[in-house]
Order: C-alpha cells, then structure tokens, then sequence
C-alpha cells in the first residue's frame, strides 16, 4: 500500500516501530502535494522545509529510543485560521496578507507535541465564511473528486487536502457546518465537537460562540484519534470546559441503541442523498440499532437565527482589522478615511455583507427584534434537541442536502446558505456533529451522513460513526489516486 | 438676583478608577505605570486575532470590595462589548459590563454636605491604550500623526455611576473626595488623580428654581483632579444658565475641559454619539461571585471612612462642626485619624489633636515625611503643658519628621528646652533691673509692659524662655514688691 493510502494511526505505528520513517512519511505526501496541488489548491502555504526538519528531529528521536507521541510523523494541515508562531497567517483575506503572528494556537501546539508534523496552512472561505471555498481572497480550492466542482466550505482546503492523500489528518472549524459540509462533499470524515471541548485560543475567530475547532480523517478512528489530541483543558480559554476526549469504546457497535432520524432536516434533500440516508438507515437498523423519524422542531429557525448571531459578532469580531497595527492599510487623509479604505479594499464582497448584516442586527432599535429574538431561538432550538434525546441515543440526517456543486452554480448568497441548513442546529446547540462519508451520490459524487449527539456525547456520535463507515462503499477517490493505487496493488 | 440664585444645578458623576492588580483584567502583562511605550504587552491586550481574554479573579475581588465599601448589592454579571473605532483600542471593542453589572443600588454619604448620594452602579471594564496626537491641534482631527502606546490596554478599571444627586461643584469635590478616600482605604485603587488612576466625567444639568424636570445635560469627560472638576462644573452650569436665560436650549452634548482656558468646548453631540452595539461577550462566560467569595471579600475589608469619621466624631462629643467635620474627613484621607484618637486616648484635648493632625502632621505627610503616633503625642503633651509654644510645638514636629529620634532629642536640639523656675526668676530680676524706667510703669498699672519684658527675656534668653512662665513670675515679683 502507498504511504499516502495509510491512515494516520497505521503511519503513527510504522513510524514508532522503524517500519517507515518520518522523513519518508512527508516526502512521500510532499511529491502528493507537487504532483497535484496546482490543480486542487488545498494550501495556500505548504510548509515543506518545516516539516522536513521536525521530520528529522522525530526521526532523530526515535533512534535515540526516546518516547515520541501517538501521532509522531504523521502529517497534518491546518486551516489558514489558526496561528502558528513565525508562519503567515491570512484567513484567506487580503487584509491579513503577510501578518506573522508572535504566538501559537492551543490546538496546534497540542498536535505538535503529539508528534504530528505541520504540512501547510489551507485554504477557506475569507474569514471561514462561505460554504464553497469560492470567497478565499487569494483563489479556489477544487474538491479532488471531480475538479469541476467545489470542495465545500468553508474548510474546502483542510477538507481537499486529506480527500487527496496530500495528509490524513487535517484541522478544520466549523461555526455553522465549516467542518462537515466539505466533509461529505469530499468524502472524508469531519467532526464538530461540543463547544468548549477544543480550545479556541489561536482561533482567527468569526463567531466566538459557534466556532469550534475539530478533525479531518479519512477514518473514523483516525478522526477520534486527532480529536482525543486536541480535546482538553485550556486556562486560556474562558470557554473551554476542561474535559477531554478518551476514543475508547467507540468500535462497541449500535447494537441496542436508540437513533432518530430528524424530520426537519430532510426538506430539500437531493434524491441522490436521500437515498444515501436510506441507506444508512438500513445499515444501522441491520447492526442491531432502532431507527425512527423524530421532531426537532426549533430547528427549522435554525438557518434564521444563525444569520443573525453570527454576523453580529463577526461584525464586532472583525473590527479590529483597520489597519493600524498589521495587516494591510490603505492611507486616507485622516484615520475615517484610513479605517474605510482599509476595509474597503481588504475585505472581500461576503464578509463585507456578513459584517453589514451584524452591525444592523446589534443596532440601537433593532437588538431586539433581531439579535434578542435570534437567542431566543437559540434558547428553543437546545431545549428541543434535549427532549429528543430523551429518547434517543443519537440522531441522523443528511450532512448536506446536496452533493459538491459546480463554480459558480451558487451566486445567490440565499441559495448558498442553505447548504448549512442541516448542521447549523448543532453549532447553535453546542452539541457535536460530525459528517461519515456514505456516498457516493449523484454524479458518482459522495454524501455524508451526519451523526448528532448530546453535548459531550462524542463517545457515542463516534460509536455510529463507525457502524456507519464499516457498512459504507468504498469511498470516493481522485482519478490520479485511481491509477496509482491499481499500481500499487500489481 | 444673580443667574447662581435663579437656578438649580444637578451633577452625576462617573469616576473611572484603576484597581490596584499585580496584572491585567485579562492577560498577564504587568499592570504598572510609567514603564516604556508598548514594553507590557501580549497578544491578548493587544487584541491580536485569535488571542482570548481569561479574566483576572483578583480584579473581581477588587470590584467586590468597592461594591460593599459603597453599599451595593453584589450580582451575577455579564461581560458585554462596547463597539466603535478607535486607535488606541486594540479589538476596536472595549470589554465592559452593560446591563448586568456587578455591584447596583448602593450610596455614599457626604459628612460635609449631610448628604447621602446613591451608586447607581459599578462595573468592571478594562482600559484603552494611549494616544499622543503630534501636530498643532492636539487632538485626533488635524494631527501630523499620532502615537499609540497600548502599555495601558486592558488595564482594569472599575467605573461607579453617582446618581444625579449633588446640587453644587462642591457637593461633587466632596464626593470625589470621599469616594476616593474609601477607595483606597478598600486597597483596591491608589486613587491618584494626576496619574489618572482616578479618572471623573461629570454630568451637569441646570433648572430653574421652582421647577422639577431636570434641564438636558452635558457630560464633561477626563476631570483629572478636585480643582479641574469644581471649575468646570461651575463653567458649565454658568454657560446653560446663559444658555437658558437668553431663551435657548441646552442641546445635550458631550464636552471637553480645557484646564488652561478654563472653559468647557464641544466634542459631539447626541445625534453625533456612537450607536456602542452592546451585546454579550461571547468569549467570556457570565461572571457569578458565589456567596462565599463576597464574604470572604467582607471579611477582610479594613475600618472604612464612615466607620472612621463616626468614631472621630464620638472623639469630638458627637457633633463636629463644618470646620471639625472638614479636619475629620482630611485626617481619615491621610489616614491620620490613628494619630488623634492616640491623642485623645492620652487625655490630650480633642480640639488640639485634631488640628495639629489635619494641619501640621497632613502637610508634612503631604511632603512625603512621617512621624510616629508616639511622637505625636510627646508633641501634644509638651504644648498642652506650657512647655512648648504653638510655635515650637509645630517646629519640633517638623524636625521629627525630618530626622527622627524622640521628642526630648529634638527639643534638645531646636533649644526650647525650657529654663527653670529659678532661671526665669533670675532673668526676671535681670530684665526689671536693666529697664527701670518701664518696670516702674509696669509697677504703676501699666499691664502692657508685660509684653515688652518678655521680648527682653526672650532676647537675653536666646528663646529659650517660656513666656507664659515668665509673665507669671513677672506678675509675682509685682506683687511681692507691693507687697
């Protein structure tokens, strides 16, 4: 088997046992990346020299007998959100072109000490905002399964680069379905934790009470794996709840478990992807679990109550790029005129619309009805998850309602929202949700399934995500990785 | 009639106050003043993308302390963001508390005035860097450029909202004054204006006597110390007076002091303010002090003000006078009181004590010098018995202060030690031998002469003769010679 064809954990084992070393396990994924980065354009820095120098030094280590951690020489990419000391930081913007932050993110500090060798900083939507990776400020990233099409977004990179072996793992953030979305477009595993199990301290943030931080996998095991990395306390954080993740137990199996299939989430869904669902069900049903349809009903408003209170903080959040301490700035006779050209020229259309819509939603006279009412249904939306899951274990639904689209085919912004309609509700919530790819589904494209728990159930949304990927297809993979794995096996 | 007897002026204030914390509200950058432009700084007071704010637990003790110092009721709070553009703040949000702030409902009373003045609230937030506008103008408009030193950012501070319940410039001195005092009695701030660790904007509305509806008010911003805010509350109100009497509106305003010219100017109007888009801080959780924490919080709160001026005022027989109440209130902002109940404990005369130590002692303590309550007292005592004139009371006070040591060292050394009977009694007979002329007067009933012998004695002395001896025994040999 090629190396790039390995999950993590097997990587993690050839490296510890001098089956492979680090260096060859990056070489190997930096020819990936040279060979087809230029068509897909997951990163938009590949940090190759870095990563073969922390290659070496694990080496290095291993040879000396010395301890190395769970994922010692496994690559991984990184969301362009998040910092990493000395290493350009853009959130997709040209308004952070060049900025070098002094300081590195929670979760990238933690999956460095756990041996895990940073392979790039990918792409996204400018600011994480956007379901397609179209609004990146620098350029698109195409979804490796057919290049027409986009990744998903807004972690359309993380998500690309894992779909094309350019790493297995990869950091993703998910405010409203960043994570999942391009997860089930891609066709790689993608988990939303409970809000506060990741730090976010690092975290470019876009909405501060929906953003949360989680993996990208190609397996389910591998995906908990990561996330058992980066669950954990962090004084850093205000939010963070101080308990981390144990990934035992979750091959337990359904047997006996109780899964509702939300009603609410099936409106508009593809044929395609509604038969994947079906599929799926079936697949759960036949691995001893019971499944049924249930009623979140809140979480219709979800989509609603989302626009309102993510743009609202992004409107705050965002303020602080005016030029005046890093990043670009545009000089204008006095600093009104400096802060609004600035702006003017750094920001790209959609986050300029999404700060636009905030500053209106928190105005004087209009708190109320807007922000006030948008909490309120976030109140609701919590309080019908929770009786659902008085009955039951977990619940399902499609990830999105739709397979990856083509360029362009979203211009509407309304339109474009609506991708997100099924993961919003959890990110509202707090809860976890993650995306298992069951595809594939129209056009030989792949679906995920989207699995939720309650509030610091992972073990349990990880125990279905396994069933799940045990009765799924084979997954989809690039045409290059067609030919060179049917080489690979003669 | 003048316009000050036609109308009523109606003050609030808002006195911003830094809390004394080794660091931050929200990071762990020094929290000291007068270090180098932007040495204490992080990536959290510097609002970088992706820092957090984690908040400082001895700050929340700090704001605890004010709130029950001022009478508040202590509640659950909320951080929330404040939202506008400004240079000198990093996030262009400053972190405040808004509608759920942590101390409500308290008061303060003015001994002075005999007033009580409610606290309407007290909130933590944390400060903005600092701005140095170069250019002509001096202000942001108009400036060459301007400098940003973020040394500041983040520093707490807690704001305390007066309601509109002082009538005069002097009301709101006396309010500053003894907020401060119980400020920093609490150990939570150093209250020092001309650092700006006490920062007052002042609300200022006038009426007309006889009406009830309070006029629109304007807010005069960074008072910096008790002269600049009694001045300019009087500017104010006297210019809406004007305003008023000449049948105009006061247009409610926010305005700048300027200290050199002595008038107040506009900085923007009402329908020019910022529109702040307040809403909870997500990245904080709420803030709920547990019953525990206040009470520990209580317990260690020292004696405050109030406490202190009662018991002062017991000290005076219960009901000091202005001038008592305004001696009281100096030695309890010095923290001198310890100095007049030591006086009065030792039978010294209340009245004394009380001005030596908001006289004497509060100007030597305000030169930065100290004197030990023991000393005080040996002071006292020699005044109090004759020894020492009130002249040579306050001189040796000072030499104490200066250079230490006991009170008899330094009566010693200023040489007031005080001749013997016999001595004066000798000098007595030299004087009244040397000038036969006025001791004859004097023996013929001119009683005035008495002064003129003892400016003799002091002379031959030295000054080192007690005149109050002297005239005694001055008196005595009149008598026996009559005799």
């Amino acid at each position: 088997m090629a190396i790039v064809d390995m999950t993590a954990r097997e990587m993690a084992s050839a490296v510890r046992n001098r089956e492979l070393s680090a260096t060859e396990v990056v070489e190997a994924h930096l020819s990936e990346i040279s060979a087809h980065d230029r068509e897909v354009a997951a990163f938009l820095l590949v940090l190759a020299d870095e990563a073969r120098h922390r290659a070496r030094s694990i080496d290095e280590a291993i040879a000396r007998g010395e301890e190395v951690g769970p994922l010692a020489g496994v690559p991984i990419a990184v969301k362009d959100n998040m910092t990493l000391r000395g290493v350009e930081t853009t959130c997709a913007s040209r308004i952070l072109a060049g900025w070098r932050p002094p300081y590195t993110a929670t979760v990238v500090q933690r999956v460095e000490s756990a041996g895990a060798i940073v392979i790039g900083k990918t792409n996204l939507d400018e600011f994480a905002m956007g379901s397609s990776t179209e609004n990146s400020g620098f350029f698109p990233t195409r979804n490796p399964i057919d290049l027409s099409r986009v990744p998903g977004g807004s972690s359309g990179g993380s998500a690309a680069a894992v779909a094309a072996r350019f790493t297995p793992l990869a950091l993703g953030s998910d405010t409203g379905g960043s994570i999942r979305q391009p997860a089930s477009l891609c066709g790689v595993v993608g988990a939303k934790p409970t809000y506060g199990l990741v730090s976010r301290y690092g975290l470019i943030a876009f909405a501060s009470s929906l953003d949360q931080i989680g993996p990208f996998a190609r397996s389910v095991e591998d995906a908990a794996a990561l996330l058992s990395v980066i669950a954990s306390k962090d004084p850093m954080d205000s939010t963070s709840l101080g308990v981390g993740f144990d990934a035992a137990g979750i091959g337990e199996g359904v047997q006996g478990m109780r899964i509702g299939v939300v009603e609410e989430m099936l409106d508009g869904v593809s044929s395609g992807v509604a038969s994947v669902l079906d599929s799926a069900i079936a697949a759960l049903e036949a691995a001893g679990a019971a499944v049924e349809r249930v009623s979140v009903p809140a979480a219709r408003y979800g989509l609603s109550a989302y626009y309102l209170i993510a743009p609202a903080e992004a409107s705050s959040n965002l303020a602080r790029f005016d030029g005046v301490r890093y990043g670009l700035r545009v000089e204008g006779e006095d600093i009104t005129e400096t802060y609004l050209r600035t702006r003017e020229r750094g920001f790209g259309a959609e986050v300029k619309r999404r700060i636009m819509l905030g500053t209106y939603a928190l105005s004087a006279g209009y708190y109320d009805a807007l922000y006030g009412k948008a909490q309120q249904v976030r109140t609701l939306i919590a309080r019908d998850f929770a009786a659902a899951y008085e009955h039951f274990d977990a619940l399902i639904s499609p990830t999105s309602p739709t397979v990856a689209f083509r360029f362009g085919e979203r211009s509407d912004p309304l339109s474009m929202y609506m991708s997100d309609v099924c993961t919003i509700p959890s990110n509202l919530a707090g809860h976890p949700g993650m995306s298992v790819p069951f595809g594939p589904a129209e056009n030989g494209m792949p679906a995920g399934v989207q699995v939720l728990a309650p509030a610091l159930r992972e073990g349990v949304m990880f125990r279905v995500a396994m069933a799940l990927e045990a009765a799924a297809l084979e997954a989809a993979v690039p045409e290059w990785a067609k030919a060179a794995g049917s080489g690979g096996a003669a | 009639m003048s316009l000050e007897d036609k109308y009523l002026i109606t003050v609030g204030l808002e006195v911003h106050c830094e809390l004394r914390t080794s660091t931050k509200l929200f990071c762990g950058c020094a929290n000291v003043f007068g270090s180098p432009p932007n040495t204490n700084i992080c990536p959290v007071c510097l609002g970088l993308p992706g820092a957090l704010p984690v908040l400082n637990r001895r700050a929340v003790e700090y704001a605890i302390a004010i709130g029950l110092a001022l009478n508040c009721d202590i509640r659950r709070s909320v951080f929330a963001r404040k939202n506008y553009f400004y240079p000198d703040m990093p996030k262009d949000f400053q972190i405040s508390q808004y509608d759920e702030p942590i101390c409500v409902e308290g008061y303060l009373e003015l001994p002075v005035a005999g007033k009580r003045v409610g606290i309407v609230r007290a909130h933590i937030e944390e400060d903005t860097g600092k701005t140095t506008h170069v250019g002509s103008s001096g202000r942001i408009q108009g400036a060459d450029f301007s400098l940003v030193d973020y040394n500041r950012s983040g520093i707490p501070l807690v704001e305390i909202v007066s309601a509109p319940d002082m009538e005069s410039a002097e009301e709101a001195r006396e309010y500053v004054s003894e907020l401060r005092s119980i400020l920093v009695a609490t150990g939570a701030t150093d209250g020092k204006m001309e650092e700006g660790s006490m920062r007052v904007d002042a609300n200022v509305s006038v009426r007309r006597k006889g009406t009830e509806e309070l006029g629109t008010r304007c807010e005069i911003k960074n008072l910096n110390s008790l002269r600049s805010l009694g001045r300019a509350i009087q500017y104010e109100a006297r210019r809406q007076m004007e305003i008023v009497e000449e049948g105009g509106r006061v247009r409610q305003q926010t305005r700048h002091w300027n200290e050199d010219q002595g008038v107040t100017s506009s900085l923007r109007s009402k329908e020019e303010a910022n529109d702040y888009r307040y809403f909870p801080e997500p990245d904080l959780v709420p803030l709920e002090p547990s019953s525990e924490m206040v009470e520990l919080v209580r317990a260690e709160l020292p004696v405050l003000p109030p406490a202190r001026r009662a018991a002062l005022s017991d000290l005076a027989g219960g009901k000091p006078n202005r001038s008592e109440l305004e001696q009281i209130g100096t030695c309890i902002g010095l923290d001198l009181d310890g100095f007049v109940s030591s006086a009065a404990e030792a039978g010294l005369p209340f009245k004394l004590a009380l001005s030596r130590a908001a006289n004497e002692l509060a100007a030597l303590v305000g030169a930065g010098e100290a004197l030990s309550p023991e000393a005080f007292v040996g002071v006292l005592k020699a005044e109090d018995s004759g020894r020492l004139s009130a002249t040579q009371a306050k001189a040796v006070m000072a030499r104490l202060a200066e250079t230490g040591g006991t009170v008899e060292e330094a009566i010693t050394a200023l040489g007031f030690v005080g001749l013997t009977d016999d001595e004066v009694g000798s000098l007595v007979d030299r004087v009244t031998a040397e000038h036969p002329n006025e001791w004859g007067r004097y023996m013929a009933g001119e009683n005035q002469l008495a002064g003129f012998f003892i400016g003799a004695a002091m002379k031959a002395s030295g000054g080192k003769v007690n005149g109050r001896v002297f005239s005694a025994l001055l008196a005595g040999k009149r008598e026996s010679a009559r005799s």
